[in-house]
């Protein structure tokens, strides 16, 4: 029930909108009133106007013929945001819960279109913070080209969820002939990355403030689909794509080393990290390759591909720093190996938990 | 990145591996014995550093390295662990704590566990954030879980100087520290060890200095250099350890010196005399009891020590049969010769403390180490060379 277009105009007629007149949200909005409607009206339907796919129903009516016509199979994707803080610098949870489903779709290979947006608030919560969230939502989806098309709003006790989470499931349209698996990649196969690793992760811990240092470090959460489309119209024949999110490209590398059945082996110096989240895992004793990017992809292409790529990819204001940072192996199935820049040889091993800052 | 990359050069590491191959079958001739050089890095920021940037990939046959028992998260005994969580299910108790020791086993819970099952655990990056943490929270206790060596000891005696200076009552320390000269001792006492020489742990030294080392070359006949945490620095210390052998000396070397000051740090050995006593006997996991080799908090500080204001279980809990941790840490036998290595013992489920934190010699090698790789490669820089 509820969604969150569910009082939208119906029938084309300018309906008349609540207004939220107080300044934090509490239980009152969650619970199906007028409380609710007002917050849907103006937060909601303020900032995302989609009047063709939103009449007054639970559900988005989305037009299949539309969709045929761009390719021959649906993408279908979730995912929940969860970030505390949810404002850091280079973005807030909104621009993240667009980017983050837009990324996951664009991945397989899909032209992202449409976007569901479900949010659980926690009581307290300024509305100005709700409002600000709401509004970079829809910019960064109006900026990727898709729509917010249907939702819902729930508000839970103090305590039973943080400030607030958002989870947004997408849709898109797979071309055909676009064929993308995290099994094919072959002995040879080039490696490539879009650019520098580890901001969003070094972001966001240094967000929280417990280490009160000073850095420039923004995150890179940014919509990838053009970068994408950039690449697979480049080379057709890439094998595949995942953004390296939680984890980092260290876990990418490793899901598709075992998946695969094959080795892979990294270059340390061709690895492109900024010296300020370098300096920043120096202090707290993490690895940058596990730290997680919200605006980057990692690449296998055919090695014969991999300098096309390169510029494909470069061509690209999200693909400026792409790098060529390994190759696919014949060796030990499931295992990453890294060159380091001191010239020994190391495992990057998946992580097991967390990442937890050592002691000394 | 400014004083980093200078110390992570490889052409200034190919020049001392280069130095370090001539080494090492010089000091095998002139001993008659094909036995491989063993020598011991006390430190686990060495162990950590050394299976980081693959150096032991990189050294020739003839040298092997032992992952001493420098990682004080490795070392601490299931009983402590124990303690801790019976500190931080406490009604009303915030336990603070440093992140890798979240994850270490005690009987029926971790920190980490504890925190899902309800108790306040927090991590922290300094003892100061919880004196934080302890005025920002005047109606509940904050316990700090103070663990480490030399290296975090004196940031702990100045939170507790400062908590008594500004009257802080809501402020404990669960003191784990532990001190470094008698664990070398304990293990330069041990029947079953072999070493021919000591990298000596840098952070530790900068505290305390190189004096207190001497009894190692005077006594014991066994050289100690003490080195960085960069790769090059290990190799240059490896290099002046081997030269040492090679020379037949027994010295203490200082390879740190842009850290490390001869006295070590005065103001920092102030505020540990100050604040801590030796304890008769500490327990370690894998070593046993070791003489002299733990503080406590002295009387006068006596109202912030956890241990005499909470009732701890303070139970001993045996270290389980199926590990080997002792061994390993006497460099006895390798992580991988253990029985539970790698099967009943992963870093998802550790048993033994080697395999808990990423300094731990167990989880080094998990994690980075291949095995049949370094012998592959090691086997390869041979032929080349």
């Amino acid at each position: 029930m509820s969604t969150v277009m569910e009082a939208a105009a119906k029938n084309g007629k300018p309906r008349h909108r609540g207004k939220v007149k107080v300044s934090t949200i509490t239980l009152a909005h969650g619970g199906g009133g007028k409380a609710m409607h007002d917050l849907i009206d103006d937060i909601f339907l303020g900032a995302f106007d989609n009047e063709n796919e939103s009449p007054l129903e639970d559900q988005a009516r989305l037009s299949l013929a539309d969709m045929a016509a761009l390719g021959d199979r649906l993408a279908f994707t979730t995912d929940s945001y969860v970030v505390q803080p949810i404002d850091f610098p280079g973005g807030n949870i909104g621009k993240l819960a667009i980017c983050g489903t837009v990324n996951d779709l664009a991945v397989g290979g899909a032209v992202p279109l449409y976007l569901s947006c479900s949010v659980i608030i926690e009581e307290g919560l300024p509305v100005e913070t709700m409002r600000m969230v709401a509004r970079t939502m829809a910019e960064t989806a109006r900026e990727a080209g898709v729509r917010v098309v249907t939702g819902d709003t729930k508000v839970v006790e103090r305590g039973a969820c943080d400030k607030l989470f958002i989870n947004t499931a997408g849709v898109g349209v797979i071309r055909a002939g676009v064929d993308l698996g995290v099994d094919k990649a072959q002995p040879g196969d080039a490696i490539l990355v879009n650019g520098l690793l580890g901001d969003h992760g070094a972001a966001i811990l240094n967000a929280r403030g417990d280490m009160q240092l000073t850095t420039p470090i923004e995150s890179d959460c940014a919509s990838l689909h053009g970068l994408i489309d950039a690449l697979l119209s480049a080379v057709p024949a890439t094998r595949f794509l995942r953004d390296a999110t939680r984890g980092g490209l260290a876990t990418v590398l490793n899901e598709i080393a075992e998946a695969s059945q094959v080795g892979i082996e990294i270059y340390e110096n061709r690895t492109p990290i900024r010296s300020e989240v370098k300096g920043f895992c120096e202090i707290l004793g993490l690895d940058p390759l596990y730290l997680a990017n919200e605006g980057k992809i990692v690449c296998v292409v055919p090695r014969a591909d991999a300098e096309r790529a390169l510029a494909a990819l470069k061509s690209h204001p999200l693909g400026h720093g792409a790098a060529n940072v390994g190759e696919v192996t014949d060796g030990r199935a499931g295992r990453v190996v890294m060159q380091t820049v001191f010239g020994g040889r190391r495992i990057v091993d998946m992580l097991v938990g967390e990442q937890l800052p050592r002691i000394c | 990145m400014k004083y980093v990359d200078e110390f992570r050069d490889p052409e200034k590491a190919r020049f001392l591996l280069e130095e370090i191959r001539v080494l090492v079958p010089q000091i095998q001739s002139e001993r008659a014995s094909a036995d491989p050089i063993y020598i011991m890095e006390v430190c686990g920021g060495h162990t950590h550093a050394i299976f980081r940037y693959g150096v032991e990939t990189m050294l020739p046959k003839g040298i092997e390295l032992i992952h001493g028992p420098g990682c004080p998260v490795c070392v601490l005994p299931m009983g402590r662990v124990d303690d801790c969580v019976a500190l931080a299910h406490m009604p009303g108790m915030i336990f603070t704590t440093f992140g890798d020791a979240m994850r270490v086993p005690g009987s029926k819970e971790s920190l980490l566990q504890a925190k899902a099952n309800g108790a306040d655990v927090r991590m922290v990056y300094s003892p100061l954030d919880s004196l934080q943490i302890a005025k920002a929270n005047p109606d509940r206790q904050v316990c700090f879980f103070a663990l480490g060596f030399e290296t975090t000891m004196p940031s702990t005696a100045l939170t507790v100087l400062r908590a008594k200076q500004e009257g802080i009552k809501n402020f404990t320390l669960f003191c784990n520290h532990i001190t470094i000269i008698p664990t070398i001792k304990a293990i330069l006492d041990s029947p079953d060890l072999q070493l021919d020489g000591f990298l000596g742990p840098g952070h530790v030294s900068m505290v305390i200095g190189n004096t207190s080392y001497r009894f190692i070359a005077e006594h014991y006949k066994k050289p100690l250099v003490i080195a960085g945490f960069e790769p090059l620095d290990i190799l240059h210390g490896l290099w002046m350890v081997l030269k040492q052998i090679a020379d037949g000396r027994c010295e203490i070397e200082n390879q740190y010196k842009r850290v490390v000051p001869d006295g070590g740090n005065t103001v920092a050995l102030d505020a540990i005399g100050k604040v801590f006593e030796l304890r008769e006997f500490f327990e370690w996991r894998g070593l046993g009891s070791i003489d002299h080799s733990g503080v406590r908090i002295t009387k006068e500080y006596a109202e912030f020590d956890a241990e005499r204001r909470f009732s701890v279980p303070a139970l001993k809990i045996a270290d389980p049969k199926s590990c080997q941790c002792g061994e390993v840490l006497k460099g006895v036998i390798k992580p991988w010769d253990c029985k539970v290595f790698g099967r009943e013992c992963t870093p998802e489920t550790p048993l033994g403390a080697l395999m808990v934190s990423s300094e731990g010699a167990c989880a080094a090698y998990y994690q980075y180490g291949d095995i049949e790789k370094i012998h592959e490669t090691r086997e390869l820089v041979e032929e080349v060379a």
